[in-house]
């Protein structure tokens, strides 16, 4: 590096690449609207160059098939409608770099072989895709082998109710992507409103599910996401997460997926996972867990569900700690009588402990598990006999002298208040303290 | 023998013990739907207790009438009145002053604080449960002329429909669980009409969502209008094959 020239030369060539990639930065806007130079988005994407900006103005335009080739930004001033009427895929998109934001995207059909979407992605690295409000379309957002993804404000409304699951597409609908953010969007009348297949890394939050007519979150093989603030309501059968280790659930809703085969979460083979500050609120069952290890449960609420937790036998080592259950039908029910969990320090409402040393924990053991509850899990016809004055008795029988329900699935020390998640904080270095047992930390 | 009811029920209503029943109803129903919170769940704390006090208090003043009022019937069997109307006129007198409570004391609190299907069935159910546990009690004492005897048949009647059938249900269960026994529930549920009752309010509630198969089958069956019709029909056979058994005894038998 002593020789000047080369210096220079080096030096030059720096130059020519930093003013190259800004020409490509600032580069050029091309505008749509019905009095421009251009009338047709497709015609003004494929005009664009790198860098440029699209700049399509309010409106309707009914096109469909707009394929995006360059690294460009396509961006709706006033809200400008494209309306597929229902001829094919809306956007395509096949370059790297592409922002999409601020569009009305509309019917797009039933396609079988294709899967048609209103924006589709494939095998491209950092898109993003901002402020779209997609209507009546087969798949809403559909991305496949990508990287770097942004996927926020976004609204997706599907109008199929009328039609079997099997006919309708997703809202949002990711495959082998990873690095993905999906925030802030909201999405319903679809068959899953999010549904994510091996997607890694990536953060889903503040997204609002509802309505859909299977699951309103789905996710299989995706490792090492977070779930944070969002909410999922009256979906078909709540949200099915399957054979995923290492994620994040924190601060969820899961409220009014009510129906006969529907839950608030479903876990199967998922492991090494955080569920923490989530409320289950009104669900015929609030967590149905199978296969799923060591999973640490905190701080969640469980408000007047039917099943607040059905904890198969196939689950091992999942703690639960500080959860409040209030108001359901039955707190845990399980199928069998190997039980290798670990309850501490929760709020049960139907425990009937004391607490003669005032240290806000009961001391006697509860057992969560009703004896027929069990019944139920065994020889499912006697469900004939719900609310009968019979069970009450029994339960209370067995309640007094455990016989059955499993000895093993017991909260030696459980709360005698309901806990403030977000106050409890002096509270819990009391508990750690006075704990026998040595709290279990991950 | 409407003059014959005429006189029973003003019997009735003096005893006043129909008047406090019908105050505990009332004072339990509105008690329980300011309690519960939501209509749905006052609806289902009130449905347990009168699948539960309803027929208890029924069959046991019920019986209590019966044996009090052996003199007037010795009486009115003197006079050229036929026996089967003497019956039938204090069957009527009894069950149609317990159901004047039920109604007043449940119904109109439904009625106000839970309009709709679900109030109504249960309404409709604690009706047909005390004509039936009237019959029943009725059977009970014209089985045998001791009245000790009579009441303790009748409570043991009781105890039977509400507790012991729903065990021996269990058991059946519980021992043939490998076997598919959906249809056999709903057979067995036909032969307790406290059950057939509860099974039928549970349905229009939300809580029928957590029955599962079994109560997607109730459901399917008990959901539509015809099913609805079999259930009441199954209900008024209850009424019918005790009274009816009862009366044949009753002419038959030496007074």
């Amino acid at each position: 590096m002593k020789d000047p020239s080369k210096q220079i030369k080096v030096w030059t060539a720096y130059t020519l690449v930093f003013l190259l990639t800004s020409l490509q930065a600032v580069g050029g806007t091309l505008k749509v609207c019905s009095t421009c130079a251009y009338t047709s988005v497709k015609e003004a994407v494929r005009q664009a160059k790198a860098g440029d900006v699209v700049l399509v103005d309010g409106g309707v335009y009914q096109e469909s098939g707009i394929e995006i080739t360059q690294p460009i930004r396509l961006i709706g001033r006033n809200n400008p409608v494209i309306d597929g009427n229902n001829t094919g895929q809306i956007i395509t998109v096949s370059s790297d770099n592409v922002t999409i934001q601020g569009f009305t995207l509309q019917n797009v059909a039933t396609s079988y072989t294709r899967d048609d979407a209103a924006i589709r992605v494939r095998q491209q690295n950092n898109i993003q895709i901002l402020n779209n409000t997609i209507l009546k379309t087969y798949f809403g957002i559909y991305l496949q082998y990508s990287d770097g993804i942004v996927i926020k404000d976004n609204v997706v409304v599907g109008e199929h109710l009328d039609r079997s699951e099997s006919s309708i597409g997703n809202a949002i609908h990711l495959y082998y992507t990873d690095n993905v953010q999906i925030i802030g969007n909201e999405v319903q009348g679809h068959r899953d409103g999010i549904y994510l297949e091996a997607v890694k890394n990536s953060k889903v939050e503040r997204n609002t599910s509802h309505g859909n007519k299977r699951y309103g979150m789905h996710f299989m093989f995706s490792d090492g996401n977070a779930y944070s603030h969002n909410t999922f309501r009256k979906n078909g059968a709540g949200v099915a997460v399957m054979y995923t280790t290492n994620v994040r659930m924190e601060h969820n809703t899961f409220e009014d997926n009510w129906g006969a085969a529907s839950y608030g979460l479903l876990l199967k083979e998922i492991n090494n996972s955080f569920i923490y500050n989530n409320t289950f609120r009104r669900n015929t069952t609030g967590i149905h867990m199978e296969s799923s290890s060591r999973l640490d449960f905190k701080n969640n609420d469980f408000e007047r569900n039917g099943w607040a937790i059905k904890l198969m036998t196939t689950c091992i080592d999942d703690t639960f700690r500080l959860n409040n259950f209030t108001g359901n039908s039955f707190d845990i029910s399980t199928n069998g009588n190997a039980q290798h969990n670990y309850f501490e320090h929760n709020y049960w409402d139907k425990y009937t402990g004391y607490d003669l040393d005032k240290n806000g924990v009961g001391d006697v053991p509860h057992r969560p598990v009703s004896l027929y509850a069990m019944l139920v899990e065994r020889v499912p016809p006697s469900v004939m006999l719900m609310r009968s004055f019979m069970v009450d008795l029994l339960d209370n029988m067995e309640r007094v002298l455990p016989s059955i329900i499993p000895q093993n699935l017991v909260d030696e020390r459980p709360l005698m208040k309901k806990t403030d998640h977000d106050n409890n904080r002096e509270f819990v270095q009391v508990l750690r303290q006075t704990a026998s047992a040595p709290w279990r930390e991950r | 023998m409407n003059k014959i009811i005429k006189y029973v029920l003003y019997d009735i209503v003096r005893s006043k013990i129909v008047v406090a029943y019908t105050l505990f109803l009332l004072l339990l129903s509105i008690g329980l739907f300011n309690l519960g919170g939501s209509p749905d769940k006052g609806l289902l704390s009130l449905l347990n207790l009168v699948l539960l006090t309803v027929p208890l208090i029924s069959i046991v003043f019920a019986t209590t009438h019966f044996y009090n009022s052996y003199e007037f019937m010795e009486l009115l069997v003197s006079q050229p009145i036929r026996r089967s109307r003497i019956f039938l006129s204090e069957y009527w007198g009894v069950s149609l002053s317990l159901s004047a409570a039920f109604l007043l004391g449940v119904g109109v609190p439904v009625l106000l604080f839970a309009p709709g299907a679900t109030g109504l069935y249960l309404v409709l159910t604690g009706l047909f449960v005390t004509f039936i546990f009237v019959a029943l009690a009725f059977l009970a004492s014209v089985i045998t002329r001791d009245k000790a005897k009579g009441i303790g048949i009748a409570l043991l009647l009781w105890f039977y429909f509400a507790l012991i059938y729903d065990g021996i249900v269990l058991l059946i269960l519980y021992s043939f669980g490998d076997y598919p026994l959906e249809y056999a529930t709903l057979a067995l549920t036909a032969l307790n009409p406290v059950d057939l009752g509860r099974v039928m309010v549970l349905l229009n509630l939300d809580v029928s969502a957590m029955m599962g198969y079994t109560g997607a089958l109730y459901k399917s069956i008990f959901g539509s209008a015809w099913g609805v019709g079999i259930a009441f029909l199954v209900l008024l056979l209850w009424v019918l094959v005790p009274l009816l058994t009862s009366r044949r005894v009753f002419q038959k038998r030496d007074i």
